[in-house]
């Protein structure tokens, strides 16, 4: 079978537009959150997220216009801009670039989002109700269907293998970069764009996750300490929006044209919980065999594994990812680093696991684990070091993304570094 | 007439991202213009709104050029 790996990556975090920059933020443990600015959010149980700040491109800031003409930027719901915009930084990243019909044939797309366009759906809800049907928009369907930003990369570049899109609630984009990897070993394409993007910072995107009992509700004095995995005073995640997307490459082709190379995709899992529909099971088995498969599908050993990026998303079930981490690691429980990026980016549902596996990536390109911040108080004593408040330098050559979505839907995937 | 104009020609620029002096009497939204079969029935839709008139789809059809826009909306007035 062939070997997949990473040559291209993009990020469009609440940190900052643009990978170095994200990746230099989170290393210094900043956090993206603050009181929602995009709408007055004063009468909802949260008024904090982690926003993508808008702006010149100067300071780390998010330039629309740099990815996507006005007239189109209209046409899109913002989930679609981000996740073009972040295809956009990989694909040039990558230097990739077919020159033959046979080079675009066997050069695919798969992007998914959580939600889509909910923002879209609300507006436009809103406008049919007020003004009637004949004024919602013809671009308002393609503007928030899930699958079109793969679509509109395939539109844009001539992309013409493979274009599909996942949609796993907030284990996405670990799926998303799974599949895609699947897809090339197949032998279905050698090159694949991959991701999650989410925007779903919406009156109505709060106001259901407030439902679901889901968010943090408590620091509106002080968003910036509110998502905190594993510390006993956490109460619920802190809503991200942005993107996350890579270019997977099959390992000769990517040898052939003298591609930069950041990692390998060793592995990958999935497993059901077939439990709950927004709650995790307490036993954590599904998180723990979608870990297992994942390193079976590697042929590695858990010992093996020196970075965890966690699904960690500052709520209840924390201690349940971490119990089947110490599970899985055994007596090596104490060598492995988990840290949870949440705790400043945020989560970003359907982008969680493609930022999170660039993250992991870059991990093992840098030798440094990011830190989990606002761990001042742990839940749990555990012999697995959670890099509290501080980035932990350290031998990183196999690295592990974990992801979970609603419905009980489980995603791992093994990194590691190419010799 | 002038008026009609101008605010259909302010129309067309922002919707299809077009220089001013593109948008001539004769000029086809889709041939000369740029725009898809979806920007024309958005067009149409801010035509609606802009001048408070309704514009059946039959009748929609007909209004390829901005000449053919700005006749229609001054007849419809």
């Amino acid at each position: 079978m062939s070997r997949v790996v990473v040559t291209g990556l993009g990020l469009v975090t609440p940190l900052a537009d643009g990978v170095e920059e994200t990746w230099r933020r989170l290393l210094a443990g900043r956090s993206g959150a603050g009181t929602i600015r995009q709408f007055d959010a004063s009468h909802l149980a949260t008024d904090y997220a982690c926003e993508v700040k808008r702006g010149d491109g100067s300071d780390g800031t998010f330039d629309a216009d740099r990815y996507m003409e006005p007239k189109e930027q209209r046409k899109v719901d913002d989930f679609i801009l981000f996740g073009v915009a972040a295809a956009q930084q990989a694909i040039e990243d990558s230097g990739w670039v077919p020159q033959t019909e046979e080079d675009r044939h066997r050069t695919g797309v798969l992007i998914g989002s959580g939600i889509g366009g909910l923002k879209s759906i609300q507006d436009t809800t809103i406008l049919m109700k007020e003004k009637g049907p004949r004024r919602v928009s013809p671009f308002f369907i393609p503007g928030a269907l899930i699958n079109l930003i793969s679509g509109q990369v395939s539109i844009r570049y001539g992309f013409k293998g493979p274009n599909h899109a996942v949609v796993t609630a907030c284990s996405t984009g670990a799926h998303a970069l799974g599949d895609a990897a699947r897809l090339i070993k197949y032998g279905n394409a050698d090159v694949m764009v991959a991701g999650g993007a989410e925007a779903a910072i919406c009156e109505i995107g709060i106001a259901g996750f407030n439902a679901c009992k889901a968010l943090s509700t408590k620091r509106k004095d002080d968003p910036t300490k509110a998502s905190r995995p594993y510390d006993a005073d956490r109460d619920g995640f802190v809503m991200g929006e942005g993107a996350g997307m890579v270019v997977l490459e099959e390992y000769e082709h990517a040898r052939a044209r003298g591609a930069k190379i950041y990692a390998e995709v060793l592995g990958y899992g999935l497993s059901g919980d077939a439990y709950h529909i927004t709650a995790p099971n307490e036993d954590g088995d599904g998180a723990e065999r979608a870990m297992r498969m994942a390193l079976s599908d590697a042929g590695i050993a858990a010992a093996d594994i020196d970075y965890i990026n966690a699904h960690g998303t500052s709520t209840m079930a924390d201690v349940i990812e971490l119990a089947a981490v110490e599970r899985l690691m055994g007596n090596a429980a104490s060598r492995v680093t988990m840290s949870s990026t949440k705790s400043m980016t945020g989560h970003l549902l359907g982008a969680a696991g493609a930022i999170e596996s660039i993250f992991a990536m870059l991990a093992i390109r840098d030798q440094v684990c990011p830190p989990t911040i606002n761990l001042d108080t742990p839940a749990v004593e555990t012999p697995v070091d959670l890099a509290p408040n501080a980035a932990r330098s350290r031998d990183v050559r196999i690295a592990v993304n974990n992801s979970f979505g609603f419905g009980g839907t489980n995603a791992s995937l093994v990194l590691g570094a190419v010799a | 007439m002038s008026d009609v104009a101008d605010r259909v020609r302010k129309i067309v620029v922002e919707h299809l991202g077009v220089e001013e002096e593109k948008v001539t009497e004769s000029a086809s939204f889709i041939d000369d213009l740029g725009a898809d079969s979806l920007d024309t029935v958005e067009l149409v839709m801010a035509f609606e709104e802009e001048f408070g008139i309704e514009i059946p789809d039959d009748a929609a059809e007909t209004i390829q050029t901005f000449g053919d826009a700005v006749k229609f909306i001054s007849e419809a007035q």
